[in-house]
């Protein structure tokens, strides 16, 4: 029970909205020292840890590209392209890039869009265009608002698109731990039975898209 | 065969560019943090394999140390105005696409193409790091066709992606720092114990009584540990096999499947999941860490309600 103390140091650390940096190394030496391992054994096997996972901070080599295209004004031509779309709105846009995510994913190529490399540079600026198209000038809530829903979209369609490819990681997990319990299984079934979640996911989504489209017509009409 | 040795290599040499560039940015008064910061991931990513398990936790100390006292600030390379950008953006024009449409470009040809590729028997990418790779290689392919496109400083890559890696900051570590502590966690037995604490106290006699069980559980228990796949083993051990399966008759690859989706419902709703939570926030510049969380949660919870009922319905057809 005691290793539970680990938990809630995370719980607590990211509520008061401490360093989460600091958070997640306290918690893993309260963690360690709940099981009885010495100060000097958690430090080791968070290192190990910690480099065993290098992988996941080299998604950042996309980072210099990004900023050059910036510097040469890409944000800008997104925001001023969209806006000539006039029919455009930022409903239908959205769902339309939720589609091209959850189908690309699907098709196994969860790489080809991202937060860093398409989200920041080209969807959220085209997103935000779209809406200023319509309203005008946008304001803070509005613009942030207008991101952080791009930043949601992106990860609904990965997280609900990425399950009906057979060779992805969560269906390997899957095959793998029910192997181990004596079932066989294909991928070929886990990914399909994927697939009405991930419709839902889309409908529920797409609806919330619209309604946030409407929500802000109406405050800009207001 | 091309190793995920040679991804770490590019990526130490670019983190200790933006250790070197922050060192001399006099515009940034936290610039030796910056620097010490930076500095620390370029050596984990040249020389982690060969520091030893406590030389790396001495590292990530040092880093959680920069971090949590504030230490890091925000380098302010020298960039085009908002109005030379929007000058730019008109006489680039469509132009400006093609970089950044060059990398899922090169990442679907190396996934696609080169990832089967074989020479004599021998792989040309580790098949197992086909998707790094083909995204560093992206990366690079990339940055070449920017910097001919759009005739750009030289250096101003590195300039440019110190910028956006300081807009990130520390956020950018933390993912790596929580599947750290996903080990220790694993290594610990949390995932087992709060396993117990649910199936101990929660009566599951009936059938939907127990999807329900299990697929908040996955959610609940992925919001806890930040990953679906942290879970998983954990409710399925617990209540999937024995329960739903073999008690109940119910269709294993429903149950697996819509199980993890209920679990990628929990990663929608937790800032432990940092990389697709909090790392955009900060990538957006948002003010509150929490707005892509905010904007998740009426789309998953709904989701997770509709996970019960598909699961109900289809494992026991």
């Amino acid at each position: 029970m005691l290793t539970l103390l680990g938990v809630a140091t995370v719980v607590v650390g990211f509520a008061v909205r401490l360093n989460p940096l600091l958070v997640v190394t306290i918690a893993a030496f309260v963690t360690g020292l709940a099981a009885g391992l010495t100060p000097v054994e958690v430090l080791e096997a968070f290192g190990k840890a910690f480099n065993e996972n290098r992988f996941v901070t080299a998604a950042y080599l996309v980072l210099p590209v990004i900023g050059v295209v910036e510097r040469a004004g890409l944000q800008e031509r997104a925001r001023s392209l969209i806006g000539r779309f006039k029919g455009v709105s930022v409903g239908p846009f959205l769902i339309g890039y939720l589609a091209f995510r959850q189908l690309t994913s699907a098709l196994g190529l969860t790489s080809i869009a991202g937060h860093a490399q398409s989200v920041r540079p080209m969807v959220a600026p085209m997103a935000e265009g779209a809406v200023e198209a319509r309203t005008g000038e946008l304001s803070d809530q509005t613009r942030q608002d207008t991101r952080a829903m791009a930043s949601a979209t992106d990860n609904i369609g990965l997280f609900f698109g990425e399950d009906i490819f057979i060779a992805i990681g969560s269906i390997l997990l899957m095959v793998g731990f029910l192997a181990t319990s004596g079932i066989a299984i294909e991928p070929l079934h886990l990914s399909m039975w994927a697939i009405p979640t991930a419709l839902a996911a889309f409908v529920l989504h797409a609806g919330r898209l619209l309604l946030f489209d409407r929500k802000l017509r109406r405050s800009a009409g207001a | 065969m091309i190793k995920l040795s040679a991804v770490y290599a590019l990526s130490g040499l670019v983190f200790a560019a933006f250790a070197v560039l922050s060192a001399m940015d006099a515009n940034n008064r936290k610039r030796f943090g910056n620097a010490a910061f930076w500095g620390l991931v370029a050596v984990s990513y040249l020389a982690g394999d060969r520091l030893g398990d406590l030389g790396n936790g001495v590292l990530v100390l040092g880093l959680a140390a920069v971090a949590g006292f504030g230490l890091l600030g925000r380098g302010q390379p020298a960039t085009t105005s908002p109005e030379e950008r929007k000058a730019l953006a008109e006489r680039f024009g469509e132009k400006l696409f093609i970089p950044a449409l060059t990398l899922p470009v090169v990442v679907a040809f190396g996934v696609l193409v080169l990832k089967p590729l074989e020479f004599g028997g021998a792989h040309l990418l580790d098949p197992k790091q086909a998707t790094p790779l083909s995204l560093a290689l992206a990366a690079v392919i990339a940055v070449g066709v920017a910097l001919i496109l759009l005739r750009q400083p030289l250096i101003s890559p590195l300039q440019e992606g110190r910028r956006l890696m300081d807009t990130v900051g520390w956020a950018a570590l933390l993912p790596q720092m929580l599947a750290a502590l996903g080990a220790i966690f694993a290594l610990a037995g949390v995932g087992q114990v709060i396993g117990d604490l649910v199936t101990t106290w929660i009566p599951m006699d009936a059938r939907l009584t127990a999807v329900a069980v299990y697929c908040l559980g996955m959610a609940g228990f992925t919001i806890i540990m930040g990953n679906a796949f942290a879970a998983f083993p954990v409710m399925t051990a617990g209540i999937g096999l024995p329960i739903l399966i073999h008690k109940f008759g119910g269709d294993p690859a429903v149950v697996a499947s819509i199980g993890m989706l209920s679990g990628f419902c929990g990663t929608l709703m937790t800032p432990l999941a940092a990389n697709f939570n909090l790392v955009p926030a900060a990538l957006l510049e948002l003010p509150d860490r929490y707005a892509v969380i905010k904007k998740q949660i009426p789309t998953a919870l709904p989701l997770l309600i509709v996970n019960v009922v598909l699961m109900y319905v289809l494992a026991f057809r």
